[in-house]
């Protein structure tokens, strides 16, 4: 009794702490979510494309070496320098922005932080949110906010692609005072469309985080695939284990 | 025994038989194998909960074994340079990316000791069932929860050597516990900071104490509580001395060869074991941030605080208690209190009656609170410290420390069903 009572308390606290969460989390959850398939080697190959092209320029990947990428995405040395590696460094140094880091700060408040750990720190649905979560916000300095990490530093530098959103709001009033207390989002539209439609971009934003999501941890699809053969493995030996032990225990009564 | 021992010794023929007998007179190989393993008789009705012993033992090697490799690879540096990574977390990178097989060691050393807890915990949790602490088995027992204590000690030095940011909150948050002492307080935190802040050489002395103090200390415990358990012998689900009753022979009647009986029943839980262990390796190393946390992918740094300081899952029950309570040192005190209490049980339980089996159904019904709190208890600590969180704690905690303080009350005058003279076993 005390068992179920404590259960159910249990629950409410939890739906009371999720009742108390971001105001904003429907607009979040409506960007969808990243479906990273570090397997799918074409989509990584363009993810390191769209790295390359749109990433690169402020942020390092400074735990990984671009002729590792080069092996594990099917591509040849030549392919990587002539395509991918922009930086003018070797194929076995580290991905490097070529952006100094004290001229970063100057210019955004901030160095943009290395990419390598961060599928794996914050998880590919929230890169993936907040690829596609800028919004018009004309109070921060760079004329652009961001649904999942408010008063972003990085500009909007994809609405060349994706086009300019802006939020459908409306205003909470606070009844003590009769003033706004906050104005949540309703949902995210776009304002301005831009070069890609939204399907495009959906799979832009796709294959990127893929990539960023092969960088977190670039052993992953090996380790799966190693993993099934030790699971079978290990199922056999246990089967033949649990055979030996009844042979031994059938003397014992 | 010794006529047994010899017979072995002297078993083969001409030089082999004669190296055998060398080395026997020297160093009693034979007469120990035949004393540990084969006259080591455990009570045949060992069920599932028996399984976690061995395989406690079992994860300590596995730890062991790869603690060794990760150590090869691993920098105790905690020196943040101009990129705001240390040596020591850019270790665990080169570890995780450029070591052949290094990102098998290091998942095999985090889960491995995830799963040493788990395995801990239900060894300990087997032992509340039965009645493994009463008489003949108290010192036994608290020599398994100071085998506890050290292993808390280890899995916390552990945490903090990759250096990420979660480590270093931690780090900060643990150490940070001593200075609610009165009067030597904040002297004893840079004592075992080594410096004013959590730094560098806090980092050098959490390595040395993970891969030598620590482990020295684990094995020797480890070492007494087999000893502990050879002397006294197994306790079973039945809670029957099976040395009361012997053959003819003098072996317990109830009693089966340790070898090869339990050896091959334990390879079946070993292999078991090992497809759970497997399958969180290969498919969910992290266990969706439960063995490994997101906030510890990122380095530590001084001037972010990761938005919820919590522990690793096994010491969450204990750090719900600390935040439960609003003064600090009183808190810190509940959190010993709740550790240091388990060690009191073959005291506290006045029961005369060993196994649940035979117990009132009270004793089922405080078990199982005592579970529930410890679990909820669990996943309170981590949660944020606000709130229906903070009633729910105290709730549990209160639970948790009534199934200890009121246990010589409620198990004095227990109505204990009659034991029966020998074990309960279906071949």
């Amino acid at each position: 009794m005390l068992k179920r009572a404590i259960i159910v308390l249990m629950f409410a606290a939890a739906a009371a702490a999720f009742g108390e969460d971001n105001p904003n989390q429907k607009c979040i959850d409506s960007l969808g979510v990243a479906d990273a398939e570090v397997a799918n080697t074409t989509s990584l190959q363009k993810g390191a494309r769209n790295f390359a092209n749109y990433c690169l320029g402020c942020h390092s990947l400074g735990f990984m070496r671009w002729n590792r990428v080069a092996t594990d995405l099917n591509l040849t040395d030549d392919q990587l320098q002539q395509s991918l590696n922009f930086t003018g460094s070797k194929v076995h140094d580290y991905i490097k922005s070529t952006m100094p880091a004290k001229d970063a700060v100057e210019w955004f408040g901030r160095a943009p932080p290395d990419l390598t750990l961060i599928t794996r720190a914050k998880g590919p649905d929230y890169v993936y949110r907040f690829l596609k979560g800028f919004y018009q916000d004309p109070s921060r300095p760079t004329g652009a906010n961001n649904l999942v990490l408010d008063l972003a530093a990085m500009p909007a530098v994809l609405s060349d692609l994706q086009g300019m959103q802006k939020l459908d709001t409306h205003a909470v009033i606070d009844p003590s005072t009769g003033k706004t207390k906050s104005r949540p989002c309703d949902r995210i539209v776009l304002a301005t469309p831009g070069r890609m439609s939204a399907s495009d971009y959906d799979v832009f934003v796709h294959d990127t985080v893929n990539f960023l999501t092969y960088i977190g941890e670039p052993i992953k699809a090996k380790r799966e695939s190693m993993g099934v053969i030790v699971v079978l493995f290990l199922l056999v030996f246990t089967i033949f284990a649990y055979l030996l032990k009844k042979e031994y225990w059938k003397d014992v009564r | 025994m010794a006529g047994a021992s010899d017979a072995q010794a002297t078993r083969g023929s001409g030089r082999r038989a004669r190296i055998g007998a060398w080395i026997e007179a020297r160093l009693p190989v034979n007469k120990f194998y035949q004393s540990q393993l084969l006259d080591y008789y455990a009570p045949k009705n060992f069920n599932i909960w028996y399984f976690f012993g061995s395989l406690a033992l079992v994860a300590l090697v596995l730890q062991l074994a790869s603690g060794i490799f990760l150590a090869m690879f691993y920098k105790p540096d905690g020196v943040i340079d101009a990129e705001g990574l240390s040596g020591a977390y850019r270790s665990v990178e080169y570890i995780m990316r450029e070591v052949d097989g290094g990102w098998l060691i290091r998942y095999l050393h985090s889960t491995g000791g995830s799963l040493f807890f788990i395995v801990v915990y239900l060894h300990m949790f087997r032992g509340f069932l039965y009645g493994s602490y009463k008489k003949p088995r108290e010192l036994l027992w608290i020599v398994g929860v100071m085998v506890y204590l050290a292993l808390m000690a280890e899995a916390f030095f552990g945490y903090v050597l990759p250096w990420g940011n979660m480590s270093y909150w931690g780090a900060q948050v643990i150490v940070n516990l001593f200075g609610v002492i009165p009067w030597i307080g904040p002297d004893l935190i840079d004592w075992i900071r080594g410096d004013y802040s959590i730094a560098d050489a806090t980092l050098n002395r959490f390595f040395a104490l993970h891969v030598v103090a620590v482990p020295l200390i684990l094995l020797a415990l480890v070492f007494v509580h087999l000893w502990a358990l050879r002397t006294v012998g197994s306790n079973n689900p039945d809670g029957i001395e099976i040395k009361e009753k012997k053959g003819a022979d003098g072996k317990p009647l109830d009693g089966i060869p340790f070898h090869p009986y339990y050896t091959v029943k334990d390879v079946v839980g070993v292999g078991v074991f090992g497809l759970v262990f497997a399958s969180i390796v290969f498919f969910m190393p992290t266990l969706g941030g439960l063995f490994l946390e997101g906030a510890n992918f990122e380095p530590a740094n001084q001037l972010s605080t990761p938005e919820h300081i919590a522990p690793v899952w096994y010491f969450t029950p204990y750090y719900a208690i600390l935040r439960a309570v609003p003064d600090k040192l009183a808190g810190a005190g509940l959190m010993g209190a709740a550790v240091l209490l388990i060690a009191f049980l073959p005291w506290l339980d006045r029961s005369p009656v060993k196994s649940i089996r035979y117990r009132p159904k009270f004793w089922g019904f405080a078990l199982m609170a005592f579970a529930v709190s410890f679990c909820g208890l669990g996943y309170l600590g981590m949660q944020p410290a606000e709130g229906t969180y903070v009633l729910m704690a105290r709730i549990l905690g209160g639970v948790y420390f009534a199934f200890f303080l009121l246990m010589p009350l409620y198990t004095r005058n227990e109505k204990t069903k009659p034991v029966p003279q020998r074990v309960t076993f279906h071949a």
